[in-house]
């Protein structure tokens, strides 16, 4: 397996909207580095036809009747917000 | 009355019904143990005295009027990845310090309607993510049997707590092998029960295929007690399973004759103390001088289990964690000019490191170019894992292996090399995979007198049969009754 380079890391936390100083790229860029290399272990076993399993039963499809609810009041849903006002959460300008 | 805080539940529900004690000089007795030793262990995030003494005298009520449940008046603590309305639920990250969720967990309604009695909320590695507790954003907890010891995690404050006897029995979260190792580092029973019978609505999300909420507690039966009243179905989660609660209580009175326990070569390997392979292998003598027959086996997938673990654990991880963006709750950075940089210095500064590290694998896992190789490659895998266990049931009712390779290990040892923590995590990673029940049951202790846990797993919903091997197993050794002083 190809070594991952920061540049690399440097767009997964892009992905991943996190942001890191140069010193903790370089420290993350090495363990991720590692971990990459451990669980590329897997490439050696032929899994050629084996399905996937993405979940851990077997429920598909779990059906219920469309029936309104009550709901939490807004005033409890906004209580945690960071910002909000009228029952609505503020953030900063987009457009 | 310093032995009444060594009772396990049912034993309680007898002093209880019989009025020998009241539910409120029992929560008087348990808070009274917190203050004056969790300044040593440090398990609890929260303590929730008013509303503790508050069910008590509630719970008196019900026990008076002659309505009591199993588990009206018992003390317990909580997770603190579980949601408690009004409560701060933090998942022991700075992301959270001051949320206090609108709506209760599921099994939070399930324990109010019994009149349990909750003291308050317990430390575990941030975001569920570790296995030793040291990655709360707070503090440390401690192993109550070696105060320089991890209890291991992630959900160390759960184990620590029922160990030190700061509450009769809790509720962790077991995603790779949280409550199963750190019950095993505590010397307590820790279950995790298949997938999809206990609800996780209201369970802080880690890994959602992964994730299950269970029981640590001081005997096999109190597990029994605690799981039945837990499990049921949820409509509230479209992956719990319409089944009827099992009644395993029932189930433990019956004996081994005729169980046949598995023993896998792959969990008996080098790296695994000789000490806890002894103490497992008297576990499997007494199981078989019990009637049961004990039969080689293999799960020859095994090695590729912590590999596809972290794959599909912090792939989901990532996903789930995208919901903090400091819009809705939780943490909100202060420093920013943006929407987008609003987003990264909330995540940046809210997130310890380990949250990081597995949000970035998984990222990186799932972008565009990777994703065959890895998520895809490693849920072939786990199909592989799954398969391995169905072989292996159709020799036997019950694996039996040790939960750790190693008894707890020295704070700090090591917290600088993920990897080898990850490792810790080899014998209990498989049970999620697969989705299987898994139980850590304290079978001795090593020469420095740490827990050894042995692990017994079951098939898909077989709890009953894994509860009638745990009952007897724990009969069997017959293990003295002991727990760390702290005085």
């Amino acid at each position: 397996m190809a070594e991952i380079t920061i540049k690399e890391v440097e767009h997964v936390a892009e992905l991943a909207r996190l942001r890191f100083s140069p010193q903790e790229l370089e420290e993350f860029t090495s363990q991720l580095d590692a971990i990459l290399k451990f669980v590329g272990k897997l490439e050696s076993l032929d899994t050629e036809g084996v399905e996937p399993t993405y979940r851990a039963i077997e429920i598909v499809n779990c059906f219920r009747e469309d029936e309104v609810k009550p709901s939490l009041p807004i005033e409890k849903v906004t209580a945690n917000a960071p910002e909000s006002e009228e029952g609505a959460f503020v953030v900063p300008r987009i457009i | 009355m310093a032995e009444v805080l060594d009772l396990t539940i049912s034993e309680l529900r007898e002093l209880l019904d019989s009025g020998d004690i009241s539910a409120q000089e029992l929560t008087g007795l348990y808070l009274e143990r917190i203050a004056s030793v969790d300044e040593k262990v440090k398990a609890y995030v929260t303590i929730t005295e008013k509303e503790a003494r508050d069910q008590a005298r509630e719970a008196d009520r019900k026990i008076k009027e002659g309505s009591a449940s199993p588990l009206t008046g018992i003390p317990l603590g909580i997770k603190d990845v579980i949601c408690t309305e009004g409560i701060p639920t933090t998942c022991s990250s700075k992301m959270l310090k001051d949320f206090r969720p609108p709506f209760n967990a599921t099994v939070m309604e399930k324990l109010e309607a019994q009149c349990a009695v909750m003291l308050g909320k317990l430390n575990m590695d941030e975001f569920a993510m570790g296995s030793s507790t040291e990655n709360s954003a707070f503090f440390s907890t401690r192993n109550p049997w070696d105060l320089e010891r991890i209890p291991g995690g992630s959900s160390g404050g759960s184990a620590a707590a029922v160990a030190a006897r700061m509450c009769v029995a809790s509720l962790g979260s077991d995603t790779g092998g949280s409550i199963r190792q750190p019950a095993s580092h505590c010397g307590v029973v820790g279950l995790k029960p298949t997938y999809g019978l206990v609800s996780r609505f209201g369970l802080v999300a880690f890994a959602s295929s992964l994730d299950q909420i269970g029981p640590l507690t001081r005997s096999v039966e109190d597990a029994a007690i605690l799981l039945e009243a837990i499990a049921g179905h949820d409509e509230r989660d479209s992956t719990s399973l319409p089944r009827p609660v099992p009644r395993l209580r029932k189930s433990c009175q019956e004996g081994l004759k005729g169980i046949r326990v598995g023993i896998p070569k792959e969990y008996f390997i080098e790296g695994v103390q000789e000490k806890v392979v002894s103490e497992i292998k008297k576990g499997l003598k007494a199981m078989e001088e019990m009637g049961a027959e004990l039969v080689d086996i293999s799960l020859p997938h095994t090695e590729y289990a912590i590999a596809t673990y972290y794959i599909i654990a912090t792939a989901e991880a990532s996903s789930n964690l995208s919901r903090y963006d400091g819009v809705k709750y939780g943490f909100r950075a202060e420093n920013y000019s943006n929407l987008m940089e609003m987003y990264k210095e909330t995540r940046a500064q809210g997130f310890g490191p380990e949250v990081k590290r597995r949000i970035m694998l998984g990222t990186y896992c799932l972008s565009a170019g990777y994703y065959d190789a890895f998520y895809k490659k490693a849920s072939q895998v786990r199909t592989l894992i799954i398969e391995d266990f169905k072989k292996a049931f159709g020799k036997c009712d019950v694996i039996a292996s040790p939960v750790a390779p190693t008894t707890a290990f020295k704070i700090g040892e090591k917290v600088h090399d993920p990897l080898q923590m990850y490792l810790s995590d080899i014998f209990t990673i498989p049970v999620n995979l697969a989705g299987i029940p898994g139980m850590s049951v304290p079978c001795g202790f090593d020469r420095k007198g740490l827990p050894v846990g042995l692990q017994l797993m079951a098939g898909h919903l077989q709890e009953e049969i894994l509860f009638r091997a745990a009952y007897n197993l724990e009969r069997g050794l017959g293990l003295e009754r002991k727990w760390p002083s702290l005085n």
